[in-house]
């Protein structure tokens, strides 16, 4: 995954040589009762989790010795904090706030911009969209002349940082800039970045997400799954990813949407670019279905990566039914996407009697394409409804979804599912 | 006339002898593109279907002369070596059918092309092609698929998805209408030529006469169109269709430039800057054709 916990964040910052609190990270208790004792003065415990707010939800909370701190920890870990579990806390010396401070970097994409912007704000600790434009430095980084030293040290100035912290503090955006580019983050930033009662600048919480096609260059941070998501990859993501990671012959891209699937209505999701896929998973919510997952093989993938997507998507439990949503007249040559998907449906329905399929596939090599759908599947047809269509349907979103509706309503009829 | 490619363009493919570059490269000349180099570092003096290959672009240079557009077909972590190559070779135009792009290397690669002042599509466009005259890229896939589906008209398309750029053009060719060039934008966070940048080579050209667009939630670039409506860079009727109305927020699909991130980008967004700017916004894809056909009163 590509975003970072806070305790990973504050390691790679240590390096660039921006100072954190001193911690550690603890997965019990008692481990974090040991690390309190080492650092020997009070402590904050923060959870771990990839949300916002973790102080508000009571994530974040303090204690002055070791054996308040085991309790504290015995609270947090095993919280759930916006349904996420926090399996680990980030046990740090209790830092006494004078200043609070915002630090940032962040790619605009936007057509005059298209670099990194560093944007810098002394009212640090909330939100960085809350907190009003003049109180914000911001600057745009050539990065073929790349960030300096001074251009740090200007957007203090800009907002009449005082003297004295000026140098550590331009130090520590210099330090953020160098991991932002250095670990090829997509954002990054340390907000608060503290000044302490005695003068010191320091880390207090980061947020740092890598870029998913940069992640290979970074084995050292042990990223599971190269793709931004809102939570944690779940088993089943890890083993799609499997099957993407090191082909680069085309895209496959599976997520899972419904990682506890409560009640009936999902199929299994098999969409063919993009924006087409998308149309395709409208239509089905419109008709009551829900995707157990979301999925696109594109980019012309070979025969053997759309197999193993399909194979992934079939072995999905409590599905109703699977749906190849080529909601495209691809470019690419589709026999590709019949010979794979015919392999995992041979390997899969025989499994499942009566389980409907939906499939959709047009564009290039179509003709060749539908009959390898059709002669592929002609003997699973006696157990299992196939409907197979082509580009006159590429558009009949509603149709196709209608059909998927009404063949999984048969399916639950011959299970003795009251609809 | 079609806009950026177009019959005497020349072009050069970057990493001709691997699995696409060597079966786009077929396409390309098939389709009647003017495809006069391909350079493979270690595999010069060799022919991939009729076309000479070279170890460097600098040396395809010398000996073919000046070239006007480039297709790298190098996998996403060599892109931006390739990319540099093409733009010290003095190649003016960069069609990038890449994915998987380290994002620092995008960034760099869009500087030095500005610096240089070329045009880059991409990365992860599919491609650009002007019907019955040339294509870059592998939009079209194949002579015979590129012939069915792309055909001569009025209309220019403008997509955010690989496979909807062959689609909508499709579309428009049931409805008895047809295209003059269509382009796929790519699907990387950041983007060389982006609508706002293509919207006015459009106004410009006589053959067009209204303009498609497929656009997609996430980035910055539905509105930027708008802005270039409203700006009155682009006067022709436009009409947009824009995908993934259902998304949640902080998902991230395939494409990867569709994030929704911090508020922005979202299609009610995207939808409401559009209709302010006058633009005909459709619901649903099939709304494309019939909308354009009436607005071209044909």
């Amino acid at each position: 995954m590509a975003r970072l916990y806070e305790y990973q964040g504050k390691q790679l910052l240590k390096t660039a040589k921006v100072p954190i609190p001193q911690g550690e990270v603890a997965a019990t208790p008692q481990e974090a009762r040991k690390i309190a004792e080492k650092i020997g003065k009070p402590v904050a415990i923060k959870s771990q989790v990839w949300a916002g707010g973790r102080g508000k939800a009571g994530g974040i909370k303090f204690a002055n010795n070791p054996e308040e701190a085991e309790k504290v920890a015995k609270d947090i870990l095993g919280m759930e904090i916006k349904n996420l579990k926090v399996e680990k806390v980030l046990v740090e010396e209790k830092l006494d706030v004078d200043k609070e401070y915002y630090v940032g970097v962040i790619i605009d994409a936007s057509r005059e911009v298209k670099a990194p912007v560093v944007m810098f704000s002394t009212e640090g600790g909330m939100d960085i969209e809350s907190v009003p434009s003049d109180k914000i430095a911001q600057v745009t980084v050539d990065v073929l002349r790349g960030f300096r030293l001074y251009d740090a040290l200007n957007l203090c100035v800009k907002l009449k940082v005082s003297t004295k912290v000026l140098p550590s503090i331009a130090q520590a955006i210099m330090g953020l800039y160098q991991t932002f580019k250095g670990y090829n983050c997509r954002t990054s930033e340390i907000n608060p970045l503290i000044q302490t009662k005695d003068g010191r600048i320091i880390a207090g919480d980061c947020r740092m997400a890598i870029d998913d096609s940069s992640v290979f260059r970074h084995p050292e941070l042990g990223i599971e799954v190269a793709r931004e998501a809102p939570t944690p990859p779940t088993e089943f993501d890890k083993i799609a990813w499997w099957i993407e990671e090191g082909d680069l012959r085309g895209t496959c891209y599976i997520a899972q949407m419904a990682p506890d699937k409560k009640g009936l209505g999902y199929v299994g999701y098999h969409g063919i670019g993009g924006g087409g896929a998308i149309l395709g998973v409208d239509a089905l919510n419109r008709q009551g279905l829900k995707i157990a997952n979301y999925a696109d093989t594109s980019g012309n993938p070979t025969a053997a990566k759309v197999y193993r997507a399909a194979k992934v998507i079939l072995s999905q439990p409590d599905i109703e039914g699977y749906m190849l949503g080529g909601f495209i007249v691809a470019n690419q040559e589709q026999w590709h996407h019949a010979h794979g998907v015919v392999k995992a449906l041979r390997e899969e329905l025989p499994k499942r009697p009566g389980f409907p399929c939906v499939i959709l596939l047009c564009g290039n090599k179509e003709k060749e394409s539908m009959e390898i759908l059709k002669e592929g599947t002609a003997d699973l047809q006696k157990q299992n409804p196939i409907e197979i269509y082509g580009s006159d349907k590429v558009y009949e979103t509603e149709f196709l979804a209608k059909r998927m509706r009404a063949l999984v309503d048969e399916y639950r009829k011959k299970r003795g599912i009251k609809a | 006339m079609a806009i950026l490619i177009e019959k005497n363009t020349t072009v050069l493919v970057q990493g001709i002898t691997g699995r696409e570059g060597s079966a786009r490269a077929a396409f390309m000349k098939g389709y009647g593109t003017k495809v006069v180099a391909g350079v493979t570092p270690g595999r010069g003096g060799e022919e991939v279907s009729g076309i000479p290959v070279f170890n460097t672009v600098e040396e395809a240079v010398k000996a073919k002369g000046p070239i006007d557009a480039s297709v790298t077909f190098v996998p996403g972590p060599g892109l931006k070596e390739a990319v540099y190559e093409a733009l010290d070779g003095g190649i003016k135009f960069i069609v990038m059918p890449v994915e998987r792009v380290p994002l620092y290397d995008i960034l760099e690669m869009l500087a030095y092309g500005k610096q240089k002042g070329a045009k880059l599509l991409g990365p992860g466009s599919i491609g650009i092609i002007s019907p019955g005259v040339a294509a870059a890229g592998w939009l079209g896939g194949t002579p015979e698929f590129a012939k069915r589906v792309f055909v001569p008209g009025p209309v220019g398309v403008i997509s955010r998805s690989g496979g909807q750029s062959g689609t909508v053009p499709w579309a428009i060719q049931q409805a008895g209408l047809g295209v003059s060039t269509v382009l796929h934008v790519g699907t990387e966070p950041v983007l060389g030529m982006s609508f706002s940048d293509i919207l006015p080579l459009f106004e410009k050209d006589q053959d067009t006469k209204a303009v498609a667009i497929f656009g997609e939630i996430g980035g910055p670039y539905e509105e930027e169109a708008a802005e270039a409506v409203r700006k009155k860079e682009f006067t022709k009727p436009l009409v947009v269709y824009v995908a993934g109305a259902w998304a949640p927020e902080g998902m991230r699909f395939s494409h990867a430039s569709s994030i929704i991130e911090r508020g922005k980008g979202s299609a009610k967004d995207k939808i409401k800057s559009l209709k302010e700017a006058g633009v005909h916004v459709v619901d649903r894809p099939d709304e494309i054709a019939p909308t354009l056909k009436r607005l071209l009163g044909v």
